[in-house]
């Protein structure tokens, strides 16, 4: 057991150390531009969006400074401390704050120092910004408002640095939910939900902040919300997940070639609303699915998928629905190897899966 | 300060530097104040500032022994953090780490004046508040290490220290989290009778979280027996005070509940403090205690603590203010104790520390089906399903 341990980080940082594949024909990125990592691209996004807005505004808890993962370096520097500020130490302030600013027309970036500090705010999140629009029928909205918190596991976090909380915030209509994979996809698909007219809640991997890096075009621009886009081309099972974990996924996948299955790779990139037609029809295609997230598997958002995929597939699928998780325990602290969906648990599962 | 001194030097560095085991010595140490052989009073070098109630004496009683134990339980305070610090920059210490290397008067202070059946809860920064309570440091270095010996058995880590038989409830990971649930205890003290209080330790950064506001106006409502003391190190994470309180006056932040501002640097004015607080909480309900202290490191080991302030800042306070040193002087100057026992009580307390940590290296990590252990209560019987639920499934134990 301790030689797992001892091992385990040493195949994180090797399966995470490399260039991520953004495109959808598969290749090794091409966007052109700056080769950057997943901080610097979403610091980048952060620039481009307070120079192009004059009325968006960037705070919470030491982004003065730079924040802890140097997210919002420079920031303040450049546009003023009346537009870039920390914050108290106060979650619920912060978002509700952040409510009230966008409901005057402006642009509220707020950051959540860890998703796993969210929580003091999950009232705000979930009874005043989601709901806002519609209780107030559409006189008042906070669509200005994007939530910007690092989640998921990055080897050694323990309790509280480590959680995914994305499955409670998939579970409100009014929010939407943001999660994306890689430097070039953190600064268009962050771009977007700054200027997407509903309140977006954006999780960045943090494992990836510096691991991370490929090529992203210095210039604005978006990508789109509620698109998926298949990364990986296949023909026997179809793959899906979000964030940190694709990366994951993507070396099961290769290895799972090396045996001659060949899957096909989606990322959903937004959660909330999610788009059932792409994952539809990769799946009628392939007539298996897999779902992967760090999340613990009971009512994680893996199941979401599941149910809505069996209703529109499910004469064409061959094989149960496949969800390799977390495991349905409180984030681990020495344990966080067993906890983590690997890409050997992916990769036995995809066996299983195809061989059902 | 000096004033009187009624002491007599027989044999009071005997118990201190013969061979006991650490945490009888400890023990021993922290309960001294009940040691009448001989006393001392002495002046806080500050005085107290109170809001909405008369301060206490600026003369603290104590005396010898309470002043050796006090510099013996701040030096090894100090020695197991800088060790910790060592050990988590060779990742032998994985998860958050938070130090509290120039707080320590806050926790030794504090245990001078309650008892044991006195409960503390305190937040992230938890190891010393441990120690003080009586944890001792292989508890702390195995759990550090995420080790079986630890206090919350390896499955805490840094952040979550406990010890139920000394009525520490940790240990607790979000802040500003802990002060409501200090509150809770209190009420359950209250009912009991017992005479007992709770110290709900907090940050200056917690301060400012609207639960903490929640739980002042509960406690007075009700006159529970809770004590709020507000750790004021001066930078909540990265954010100086002023920056992030519109008052930093923390002990009048309560509006309608008492305060006292306090020198967190001086063990005795701490002291002093708190048994004031006890008091007055068990007659009157809350009361909130600012300590003035001061963190050397920076707020969590990801944090090298000098980008937002200076290192002559840090550097300042070491020199004119550091616990340690006070009490190193006081015992000079009143001849309780050479600089050189003082020195040999340093090297002792570095090899206590060495030793716990080199034992903590030797014990082995919880057994892997400790991962689903205490989810839930024992018996539950609610399955946990694994990675792939249709493989992989245990009744959770």
């Amino acid at each position: 057991m301790v030689s797992i341990l001892r091992r385990s980080p040493k195949l994180l940082s090797s399966i995470c150390r490399r260039q991520f594949s953004a495109s959808s024909d598969g290749n090794l990125t091409s966007h052109g531009g700056k080769s950057m990592n997943l901080y610097s691209a979403i610091n980048q996004a952060l620039h481009i969006a307070l120079e192009t807005d004059p009325r968006s505004y960037v705070f919470g808890e030491d982004v003065g400074f730079g924040g802890v993962f140097r997210c919002t370096t420079g920031l303040v520097d450049r546009y003023g401390k009346d537009r870039v500020f920390n914050t108290p130490l106060c979650e619920q302030g912060i978002v509700g704050f952040g409510i009230g600013l966008a409901a005057m027309g402006n642009r509220a970036i707020a950051e959540i120092q860890f998703a796993d500090y969210i929580y003091p705010a999950f009232d705000q999140i979930v009874n005043e910004a989601a709901k806002f629009r519609y209780r107030s029928g559409n006189q008042f909205n906070c669509g200005g408002l994007t939530i910007r918190a690092p989640y998921g596991a990055v080897g050694h976090g323990g309790h509280y640095h480590s959680q995914s909380p994305e499955a409670f915030f998939c579970h409100v209509p009014g929010i939407k939910v943001v999660i994306p994979r890689s430097p070039y996809q953190a600064k268009g698909l962050l771009l977007s939900c700054i200027r997407d007219q509903n309140p977006v809640v954006f999780f960045e991997p943090k494992l990836l902040y510096r691991l991370a890096v490929e090529e992203v075009p210095e210039d604005d621009f978006m990508l789109p919300l509620s698109e998926a886009e298949v990364i990986r081309e296949g023909s026997d099972i179809t793959l899906v997940g979000w964030g940190a974990q694709l990366s994951v996924m993507e070396q099961a996948c290769i290895d799972a070639e090396k045996d001659g299955i060949s899957c096909e790779l989606i990322d959903l990139r937004t959660l909330m609303p999610w788009d059932k037609e792409t994952v539809e029809a990769s799946v009628k295609k392939t007539g298996r699915l897999l779902i992967s997230h760090e999340a613990p598997v009971t009512g994680g958002f893996g199941a979401e998928i599941s149910a809505s995929i069996v209703e529109r597939c499910f004469l064409r699928l061959e094989a149960p629905v496949s969800r390799v998780c977390g495991l349905d325990t409180p984030f681990p602290l020495v344990f966080e190897p067993f906890y983590m969906p690997t890409k050997n648990k992916i990769l036995d599962a995809i066996k299983a899966t195809v061989k059902y | 300060m000096a004033l009187s001194h009624a002491a007599s030097r027989s044999n009071l560095l005997k118990p201190l530097v013969s061979g006991f085991s650490y945490s009888s010595s400890l023990r021993r140490s922290i309960s001294s104040a009940a040691d009448n052989s001989s006393s001392l009073t002495i002046e806080t070098s500050v005085p107290f500032t109170a809001h909405k109630c008369d301060e206490p004496s600026r003369s603290v009683e104590t005396n010898p022994k309470e002043l050796l134990g006090f510099f013996r339980d701040m030096a090894l305070m100090r020695r197991m953090e800088i060790a910790a610090d060592s050990l988590y920059k060779a990742k032998l210490i994985r998860g958050f780490c938070h130090l509290y290397d120039g707080q320590e008067a806050v926790a030794v202070g504090m245990e001078a004046a309650i008892t044991k059946k006195d409960a503390i809860i305190t937040a992230y920064r938890d190891h010393c508040t441990f120690l003080g309570r009586g944890g001792t440091l292989l508890e702390i270095f195995a759990e550090l290490m995420g080790r079986q010996a630890g206090c919350s058995r390896g499955k805490g880590g840094s952040m979550h220290f406990y010890k139920k038989d000394a009525c520490f409830y940790g240990g607790h990971g979000i802040v500003g989290a802990q002060v409501p649930l200090g509150c809770g205890v209190a009420f359950a003290q209250k009912y009991s009778k017992d005479e007992t209080v709770t110290f709900a330790l907090y940050g200056d950064g917690a301060a400012n979280q609207g639960q903490l506001f929640e739980a002042l106006n509960i406690s007075a409502l009700w006159d529970l027996p809770v004590i709020l003391v507000c750790e004021n190190n001066h930078y909540g994470m990265g954010t100086a005070e002023w920056r992030a309180a519109k008052s930093p006056a923390y002990y009048k932040r309560g509006d309608y509940v008492p305060g006292l501002k306090v020198d967190g640097m001086d063990a005795l004015a701490v002291k002093q403090a708190c048994k004031f607080a006890k008091e007055h909480a068990l007659k009157n309900g809350p009361i909130i205690l600012e300590m003035d202290t001061y963190r050397y490191h920076g707020h969590s080991m990801s944090d090298p603590g000098s980008t937002y302030r200076t290192r002559d800042e840090i550097s300042g306070v070491r020199q004119e203010r550091d616990p340690i040193e006070r009490i190193r002087k006081l015992i000079i100057s009143y001849d309780l104790a050479t600089e050189k026992e003082l020195k040999d009580i340093e090297k002792e307390v570095r090899k206590e520390v060495d030793e716990a940590i080199a034992q903590a290296k030797e014990n082995p990590l919880p057994d892997p089906s400790e991962l689903f252990t205490n989810v839930y209560v024992k018996g539950f019987g609610t399955e946990s399903f694994g990675a792939d639920r249709k493989e992989l499934r245990a009744v959770l134990p």
